[in-house]
């Protein structure tokens, strides 16, 4: 598909012109927001009506979040306002912007496992008779708005022993106990299997009912189709405009998230894929995360995986290697080898980049010798002793081959910047020359210049004749480097794109969609 | 989501940077020297600082293995009622022994000495690590049960080493080999021995990365519990070697033999440099920890400036000092 169909199509949806403008309870305006020279949200103007769901959608990293936030007051804006009913407002912290009337549901559970239900609802509000905490009416007023919600928990369970789904509901209670006049959803469903949100879906139409706002972020495109009364897009963290939610399709969102141009960041491809099985796996599965998935890389073929936070795909990886408790039927070049711990993944010749470079990959304190040697120790020894001259010489060779850039050899791996860290990374991992490597977000928070570099070192792999599987958020990267793309969705594979059929669109609607079928020959 | 890239603050070129927090332990070491000498002259003099040092070997010795523990990641409060078990174990061996083997029980109750302490050790690591249980909680467990048990043996008095083989144990802790204390040169070897595997030995890299960072450490192939179960062995090793040094001082074992030594050693550790968080070991500084402990008990005795019922508290003060520097010199 070409650039120019692409952006026709873009253009054949009409933005919401002749909705009725009411007054807004809740309106930003160009609202902004840089962290240092990064700019993560650029001026968004956005009004939200009393009574109507909208929703907002994007790529992961488009700025959802970083919008929420700012209407939720857990950070400020770089530049730009916000207004309620026609009044300037400007929250620096999340309890000025809940007493103006706007409730955020979070994404992850922030609840206290320990304390009951009752608890966590009046947790930092907890009401008093008398200097002491009013505990029966405490728990009177919790079983009301769980009654209200549908949820079945007792009031005075513990957190920790009531289900995730009820948890959330939990979440969504203490956003609820007070009257609001906006209620933001942060990926909602991202922990609910169908029924529960059934559920949740079900409350948000009663929140409209009342008459209140609700902003509606998701990955799952069904979910606001059904939904949303309108839909607003966010693409690299500008507005790209603001649609009727029923005169959009699946499709149409997906084109919206990510139309945009690809540039010369990536690398010719090369024909270097062959149709030699060199790693394949059959039916993984990893508790909690990963049904029942399998597939095959072949000798000099770079596979992506794609799809939305929480797919099961860094969970994938981990379960196969050992890192997390998970089955799998592993075949290397053809004979079965069995992976208990990362120490046996890495003896069969399977390496693993971390998606996690500071919190897994690198020791941040300590020099970089030590870091690039650490999981080939065995290869540095002579009797006892682990060779320093053998590993300055390996830092030496790796800082020429990757070009990673230091201000002295003492320095620590913490004081790299990113790019650098996943350099060293990559080579710590390469160090023992790997047949195939699996690079979870190869360039995650990572500039332009390092990116390219790092696609260049993913093509050399594949030359040598390695393997190598690319996990990424990031679609536009996964069409760039990848000969196949594999997508997933809630712990299953969702689809296979490779050749024409490999756009962002396709992947975008596969990684979110459940009734998804890909066109053949392209979207147009 | 957000690219954070960090600027690296500008260093010397050199490899090996000055860093006032390695040095420390040292330097506070030469101050207390300096001021001990200007206290009373007699305080450097090689008689009294031979025994000061000699005190010290113990906590020294254990420590080392202190510092492997700590460095991992864990810790060990059952060192101190360790000792008094297995110099309980250790001593009703060898009296056991005597009449059948003679001299040859010494060896024979060494050895058992250093096979229980690899056992206790193995035990807290185990605990520790296949049990997942907090090392705080787990070796405050073993440390009752190591206490409890030399109570029992002794029946709440005192297990007396056999006459016959009291003098010819004595030297071990008496004796001196060309003119040096034997449990100095004990230790120096502990130390030497622990400096190696720290510092020069796969395991010793792989010691510090699992307490640096547990997850790098097991993303990196490595094995968390067989790492951090060594240091619990390699720390029971070191208190056996102890107990066999402590055992002639005595010539008995007691239910309060080794008390409060745990909280002597963790200090050592700690004012030696080594981060109580792990990730970082320093054997020598460790050394100097335990050498600066006895030192200051020493000097206070010695002076009649500050009572020496104040000794805790001085140590006290400078444990804070010594965490204090590793917090601000960053």
């Amino acid at each position: 598909m070409s650039i120019a169909a692409r952006i026709d199509g873009d253009s054949a949806i009409a933005p919401a012109a002749g909705l009725p403008v009411g007054p807004a309870v809740l309106r930003a305006e160009g609202l902004s927001k840089q962290y240092g020279a990064v700019t993560v949200l650029s001026d968004v103007t956005l009004d939200i009506q009393p009574g109507e769901i909208h929703a907002i959608i994007g790529e992961n990293g488009a700025g959802k979040s970083t919008f929420m936030r700012l209407l939720s007051g857990y950070i400020e804006p770089t530049e730009g306002t916000l207004s309620m009913a026609g009044h300037r407002v400007r929250f620096s912290r999340p309890d000025q912007a809940q007493a103006a009337g706007i409730a955020l549901v979070h994404q992850e559970i922030l609840l206290a496992d320990a304390l009951s239900v009752t608890d966590n609802l009046f947790l930092g509000r907890e009401l008093t008779k008398g200097g002491l905490v009013d505990d029966a009416r405490m728990r009177r007023l919790a079983a009301a708005k769980l009654a209200e919600l549908g949820c079945e928990v007792s009031a005075t369970s513990l957190v920790r022993d009531i289900s995730l789904a009820d948890r959330q509901l939990v979440q969504i209670a203490r956003a609820l106990l007070d009257e609001h006049r906006v209620v933001i959803f942060d990926e909602p469903t991202a922990v609910l299997t169908g029924g529960e949100v059934e559920r949740l879906l079900t409350i948000i139409f009663e929140l409209k009912a009342r008459g209140i706002a609700v902003l509606y972020i998701s990955h799952r495109l069904d979910e606001v189709q059904r939904l949303a009364d309108k839909v607003s897009v966010l693409r690299d963290g500008k507005l790209v405009g603001t649609y009727p939610g029923h005169t959009l399709t699946q499709i149409d969102m997906a084109r919206l998230m990510v139309g945009r141009e690809l540039n010369a960041l990536y690398p010719q491809k090369q024909a270097t894929r062959t149709n030699e099985p060199m790693l394949s796996v059959r039916n993984a599965v990893v508790p909690g995360f990963v049904e029942d998935v399998s597939f095959t890389v072949h000798k000099g073929e770079i596979l992506g995986f794609a799809g939305m936070i929480g797919a099961g795909r860094t969970e994938l990886f981990e379960g196969m290697l050992g890192l997390r408790p998970g089955t799998a039927t592993v075949e290397l070049n053809g004979a079965p080898v069995r992976i208990r711990s990362q120490r046996e993944a890495m003896d069969a010749g399977i390496g693993y980049l971390t998606e996690d470079r500071k919190g897994k990959g690198l020791l941040l304190q300590e020099r970089l010798g030590p870091n690039l040697t650490l999981s080939a120790l065995a290869s540095f020894q002579r009797g006892l002793i682990v060779r320093r001259d053998r590993e300055a010489k390996a830092l030496a060779q790796a800082i020429s081959s990757y070009d990673i850039r230091l201000k002295s050899l003492g320095a620590r791996a913490g004081q790299l910047s990113g790019g650098n860290q996943q350099k060293l990374l990559l080579a710590k991992v390469l160090l023992s020359d790997p047949s195939v490597v699996i690079i979870d977000e190869p360039t995650r928070g990572i500039d332009i210049a390092n990116k390219a570099q790092i696609y260049g070192f993913i093509q050399d792999l594949v030359r040598q004749g390695k393997a190598c599987i690319v996990i990424s958020s990031e679609m536009q990267e996964l069409v760039g480097i990848c000969d196949r793309v594999i997508v997933m969705r809630e712990g299953r594979i969702s689809g296979e794109v490779s050749d024409e059929t490999m756009t962002e669109s396709n992947i975008a609607l596969l990684a979110t969609s459940s009734r998804a079928h890909v066109a053949q020959g392209g979207t147009k | 989501m957000t690219a954070l890239t960090q600027s690296a603050p500008t260093r010397s070129e050199r490899q090996y940077q000055f860093s006032w927090a390695d040095a420390g332990p040292f330097l506070a070491l030469a101050a207390l020297l300096a001021l001990g000498f200007l206290v009373n002259p007699d305080f450097l003099s090689v008689t009294n600082l031979s025994n000061v040092i000699t005190r010290s070997a113990y906590v020294a010795i254990i420590a080392v293995g202190a510092t492997f523990v700590i460095s991992s990641g864990g810790l060990d409060l059952s060192v101190g009622s360790m000792v008094a078990f297995i110099a309980g174990i250790t001593i009703m061996f060898m009296n056991m022994m005597a009449p059948s083997l003679g001299l040859w029980a010494i060896p024979a109750g060494m050895a058992i000495a250093v096979v229980t302490g690899l056992l206790c050790g193995l035990a807290n690591g185990v605990i520790v690590t296949v049990g997942k249980i907090e090392p705080f909680i787990a070796t405050l467990g073993t440390m009752g049960i190591f206490r409890a048990l030399i109570t029992y043996m002794t029946n709440g008095g005192t297990i007396p080493i056999d006459k016959s083989l009291r003098e010819a144990y004595r030297p071990v802790y008496f004796g001196t080999l060309g003119g040096i204390p034997i449990p100095i040169l004990i230790s120096a070897i502990v130390a030497v021995l622990g400096a190696f595997v720290l510092y020069k030995t796969k395991y010793g890299r792989r010691c510090a990365a699992v307490g640096a960072n547990e997850d790098v450490a097991r993303y990196s192939g490595i094995s968390v519990i067989k790492t951090r179960t060594i240091a619990y062995v390699i720390q029971g090793a070191c208190v056996a070697i102890a107990a066999i040094c402590y055992v002639p001082r005595l010539g008995a074992a007691t239910p309060t033999t080794g008390q409060l030594w745990e909280l002597q050693v963790i200090t050592a550790v700690v004012i030696g440099g080594t981060a109580l968080r792990g990730g970082k070991g320093r054997i020598w500084g460790t050394i100097a920890g335990a050498v600066i402990l006895e030192l200051i008990a020493n000097l206070m005795v010695l002076s009649d400036f500050v009572s020496e019922y104040l000794v805790a508290a001085v140590q006290g003060v400078i444990i804070i000092i010594a965490m204090l520097v590793q917090r601000f010199s960053k």
